[in-house]
């Protein structure tokens, strides 16, 4: 199932779709599986399940926090397809995000075989560009998974356009420039950007993410966004509350982007 | 000519690094090639080598060394006579200096036990250039001088908290701020790795130590050496002294790595002799890493070495045959520590030691092929008065004042 398909149901109740992250084996791999499914249940359209990595350069502290306690955990890289194979049964499409060299030293035809077996929709890659990206782009047609890449502020319209044609899916455009975590305030770049990106894109739907926390600012960016990207907020409600914070959180999310 | 103009060692190299990157590594790779190519820069980078940094360093005939050693003549490049202790004067200069071209006012830098964070400190104070350095915490107590210097020549020094806590989590961090602060902020990484164009932009700011030797030899013996050999860790002085001698195809060019306790035991930083490909920091090379792709700690006594991956020029020469990697073990550098320093005067930097070590291993082979007795550069990275607390410890000189010898 396509992350397209989120963004078409989502579209066709006339709101913008809620996307909700979650590191595999984080408390545990147990434990993860049951707050990937806690989320859906509360109300999310799509599911990124991170790939804990040694190196995360693009996550601020809630989210390294939490991978280096996957890591110390031992989760290791077929945890995380087994986490997309537990969840991908549970009615809206799942996608991984990982860095880079995990995807690669599995092989990036093996990885993308597993994970379309496992159910998987596709891959976000946070440190892969298109213009790096030749066996990936191989490997994804071959087995029909998603590909999303990134495109940021500093992006030009020549890249955003280049990257855009290399997606499928949808876009994930930062929306600021900087690492994850929860901001007070969404980024003003945002829908500057996001209207840079619907220019190049055509059809494509294009997801923001990095800083939304709350119903109201989910609201905010729903209004000019076709997805509405959550990580650390659910790791800190998972890691603080538990079960029961994640799903008020996601509920919450969710209540911010119905009509 | 490599790399391409993506940052391409054949395989090796390249961009792996989130999009909001790209355009300030595009910015800077502009501004690099551009400045490389005019006057004014590359004429005011030379002159600061020269007034302020004092290279050309010397190409010193070791007799002493090489009557100890026998058979053969053994040079060494004295980079550890430039102003603060090490070849790395050099790369922090020429990316300061960009910096200032570039209009920007902050560098950052990563380092492990501090001497690119002293550099970088020295060459912001020199080009008033706010400078932040990343260091990691267990890092930061271990060289608590190192961070008392740095301070002194106004730099900021952030203890890193992340990860393992070392010179990988250091890179870590300082590539997030650069992410969110790259409007006015320079990242000036300190080896011949990362994400294009750093491999190639760091070696041309350091590739003078190798044009600097050739000269030298030539001068001082009549023909270009046998040999050369350098210590690898993310491979910024072995780059530097190569470079020259690459399209000399009689000179060998031999890199040392960090051996550890040995490549067996695991505990080693040999990213080329006991690693795998792979993606770390930015560009695809040798790294260490477990079957999942999960960076593994490095080990070496010299914390100048201690870095799980290597630059992807090294990766090419390596896999082109052009250079020879062997792993060096932490005895095997000690031993050539103390000799260097009984034989000539010299305290060497433990990475340097590594070079020195490595080349007597290979001279009796060297000879028998050659038929005669070779002449070796050995590129003497930096000086040791940054390690004496470590040579002191090894040595058991702090617990009873013993001699050694």
């Amino acid at each position: 199932m396509s992350a397209s398909v989120a963004f078409e149901k989502a579209r066709a109740e006339g709101r913008a779709a809620l996307v909700g992250y979650l590191p595999a084996g984080f408390p545990s791999v147990a434990e993860g599986i049951g707050a990937v499914k806690a989320m859906i249940e509360s109300g999310v359209d799509l599911v990124e399940i991170g790939l804990p990595y040694s190196d995360p350069v693009m996550d601020g502290p809630v989210i390294q926090r939490a991978t280096e306690q996957a890591l110390a955990g031992g989760v290791r890289t077929r945890d995380v397809l087994h986490t997309v194979e537990a969840v991908a049964g549970a009615g809206v499409p799942v996608l991984i995000m990982s860095y880079w060299n995990p995807v690669e030293k599995y092989g990036v035809d093996a990885f993308a075989r597993d994970l379309a077996a496992a159910g998987g929709a596709g891959l976000i890659t946070p440190d892969l560009i298109p213009d790096e990206a030749q066996e990936w782009l191989a490997a994804s047609d071959a087995h029909k998974l998603d590909r999303i890449f990134l495109v940021s502020p500093s992006s030009t319209d020549e890249r955003i356009a280049m990257t855009v044609a290399h997606c499928r899916g949808f876009v994930y455009a930062t929306a600021v420039m900087g690492v994850t975590g929860a901001r007070d305030s969404t980024s003003s770049a945002a829908p500057t950007l996001v209207a840079r990106v619907k220019a190049a894109a055509g059809n494509l739907p294009v997801g923001v993410g990095l800083g939304v926390r709350s119903g109201a600012q989910a609201a905010e960016v729903g209004a000019y966004a076709d997805g509405v990207i959550v990580g650390s907020a659910l790791v800190s409600a998972l890691a603080d509350g538990g079960l029961p914070a994640l799903r008020t959180l996601t509920q919450d999310l969710r209540s911010g982007l119905t009509p | 000519m490599l790399p391409d103009d993506r940052g391409h060692f054949g395989p090796y190299g390249g961009r792996f690094v989130p999009e909001a990157l790209i355009a300030a590594l595009d910015e800077l790779d502009a501004h690099y090639r551009k400045a490389m190519a005019d006057p004014e820069f590359t004429g005011e980078f030379e002159r600061m080598l020269r007034d302020y940094a004092g290279t050309p360093s010397l190409l010193y005939d070791a007799t002493h060394l090489s009557a100890h050693v026998g058979g053969a003549r053994i040079l060494l490049k004295r980079e550890d006579l430039n102003h603060t202790g090490a070849h790395k004067v050099r790369n922090v200069l020429g990316q300061a200096l960009l910096t200032k071209r570039m209009g920007k006012g902050r560098v950052i830098a990563e380092t492990g036990a501090g001497q690119h964070g002293v550099a970088s400190a020295t060459a912001a104070a020199y080009l008033d250039l706010e400078c932040v350095v990343y260091m990691g915490e267990v890092d930061t107590k271990r060289q608590a001088l190192n961070v008392a210097r740095m301070k002194m020549l106004g730099a900021t020094v952030i203890p890193v908290t992340t990860g393992s806590r070392t010179l990988k989590d250091a890179i870590n961090e300082a590539l997030r701020d650069w992410v969110t602060n790259v409007d006015d902020t320079h990242y000036l990484l300190g080896t011949a790795a990362g994400p294009h164009p750093f491999p190639a932009m760091v070696r041309d700011f350091v590739r003078g130590i190798g044009v600097e030797a050739r000269a030298q030899c030539l001068a001082l013996t009549g023909a270009l050496p046998d040999a050369v050999a350098a210590c690898v860790g993310g491979g910024s002085n072995a780059i530097g002294i190569f470079h020259a001698f690459v399209p000399d195809a009689d000179v060998r060019l031999y890199g040392f790595e960090a051996g550890g306790d040995g490549i067996e035991t695991g505990r080693h930083a040999a990213s080329i002799t006991g690693g795998s490909h792979g993606v770390l920091h930015g560009s695809r090379s040798y790294l260490l890493q477990d079957e999942d792709g999960q960076t593994i700690e490095s080990h070496s006594i010299s914390a100048g070495l201690d870095y799980p991956s290597v630059g992807p020029e090294h990766a090419w020469l390596h896999d082109q045959g052009r250079a020879r990697y062997q792993p060096v073990t932490d005895a095997e550098a000690m031993d050539a520590f103390a000799l260097l320093c009984r034989t000539e005067g010299i305290i060497p930097a433990i990475e340097s030691a590594h070079a020195l070590a490595g080349a007597l291993r290979v001279l009796p082979a060297l000879r028998e092929e050659l038929g005669h007795e070779p002449t070796v550069i050995v590129n003497l990275s930096g000086r040791g008065d940054k390690d004496m607390h470590t040579a002191g410890e090894y040595f058991g000189l702090f617990d009873s004042g013993e001699v050694i010898g």
